[in-house]
């Protein structure tokens, strides 16, 4: 069992600190961790859960555009992260698997770690100004 | 592999009778296999490092990083004064700076009056990260762990045995403890399974709340670590600055009524010697 670069555990330390909802995957999208304030969005307790695929926890919730069109995974800001290694930000709706939407916006950022190498991403969902 | 401890104290050497028994030199450990001779960090204690054979042409020194407690000693090394030694530092870069650029920025003037590239030796500087490389029968792995600035832990192994060095590191990061899966506590990797582990034990649980971040392990969660990954034998070091030896006699003795048995666990003391076989 392989530890984590020191780069993802800071990460996982702040984000265990914060009270917004913050997501961690490896570069592949996997899910590796979820904070307390992620667990009301996703609908699960990472103690319970442990880490998600990519294909698990990506079809939790709906991304939805303002007309309620679903959004290609492409137009995410941690799939383009996850693709080009940049940050990217968005506001879009969600829907939860119980059909409740909310509008919210996306952060998403890169981990390059000292190396130079790129480890994971994080995603930070904001709720929305205007929601 | 013959481990010998020359500087155990953390931050700042410390002088007088209140240190004495433990000692006040800083960061400072030598290991030995065969003709081969390692230096683990560069504090005061190095000042009493001496080559133990004069057939031994080599020295390799390994520096954790380059706060000043770990590298104070190193430009009163005689080995780099020698040349015909053959000396190899391997150490931290940053993301911006190499290893020369960094360590120059102590050897040189005003806070030292000799520069890298006027020492006699014959010099090598090696930038490392998570690195695995060999030197002579040892086999080293550095990994990156939770201490501010680029700050590197290492295992060594050789001669069938593991030492595992991480002399700053605070695993914890904050009043929660160490996480409960283990691959993601910071220098499990290096630590797991060795057979005698040198780590950062400078605060007491009372001292470590008052000071998150500052990049120190208190001593419980350094016992703790070492139980989770199955070490053999832990000395706690690094000793605060501020804890005269009557006062870490007495915090031992605390700790080994509580924990006593979970591990093997002493205050690690300069010119102790353990032989790892």
């Amino acid at each position: 069992m392989a530890a984590y670069e020191i780069e993802i555990i800071l990460n996982r330390q702040l984000a265990d600190c914060l009270s917004i909802p913050v997501f961690i995957t490896d570069t592949s999208g996997n899910l590796i961790f979820y904070n307390e304030p992620a667990e009301r969005i996703l609908g699960s307790r990472f103690e319970e859960t442990g880490e998600m695929s990519v294909e698990t926890w990506s079809t939790i919730f709906k991304p939805l555009d303002e007309q309620g069109v679903a959004l290609p995974p492409e137009g995410l800001p941690l799939v383009k992260t996850l693709g080009d290694q940049h940050p990217h930000h968005r506001t879009f709706w969600i829907e939860s698997l119980q059909g409740k939407r909310e509008k919210i916006s996306v952060t998403s950022y890169p981990i390059i770690g000292r190396t130079g190498t790129f480890l994971g991403a994080v995603a930070i969902f904001w709720e929305a100004k205007d929601a | 592999m013959i481990v010998s401890l020359k500087g155990v104290r953390g931050s700042i050497p410390t002088t007088g009778s209140e240190t004495s028994y433990f000692g006040g030199n800083t960061s400072c450990v030598t290991v030995q296999e065969e003709d081969w001779f390692l230096v683990l960090d560069g504090g005061s204690g190095m000042q009493k490092v001496t080559v133990p054979d004069t057939s031994i042409k080599r020295v390799d020194i390994l520096l954790t990083h380059l706060h000043l407690d770990h590298i104070q000693g190193l430009g009163f090394f005689k080995s780099l004064f020698d040349p015909s030694m053959e000396v190899h530092i391997w150490a931290p870069a940053s993301a911006t700076q190499s290893l020369h650029s960094r360590l120059s920025r102590y050897l040189s003037p005003p806070l030292f009056p000799v520069l890298i590239r006027d020492l006699p030796c014959k010099l090598t500087l090696h930038d490392i990260a998570n690195s695995s490389f060999e030197i002579g029968p040892f086999q080293i792995e550095s990994r990156y762990i939770i201490h501010p600035g680029p700050t590197v832990g290492f295992r060594v192994n050789g001669g069938g045995a593991a030492l595992a060095y991480i002399p700053d590191h605070e695993p914890a990061l904050g009043p929660s403890g160490l996480f409960k899966e283990t691959k993601w506590i910071s220098g499990f990797e290096l630590v797991s399974e060795a057979d005698l582990l040198l780590h950062d034990a400078q605060f007491t649980t009372k001292e470590y709340s008052e000071k998150f971040g500052w990049g120190h392990s208190s001593m419980e969660d350094a016992i703790q670590l070492a139980f989770l990954s199955n070490v053999k034998r832990l000395l706690l070091f690094h000793h605060d600055p501020s804890h005269t030896d009557a006062q870490l006699n007495e915090i031992y003795s605390l700790l080994r009524h509580e924990k006593g048995g979970l591990l093997p666990f002493d205050l690690a003391r300069e010119g102790m010697e353990i032989n790892l076989g």
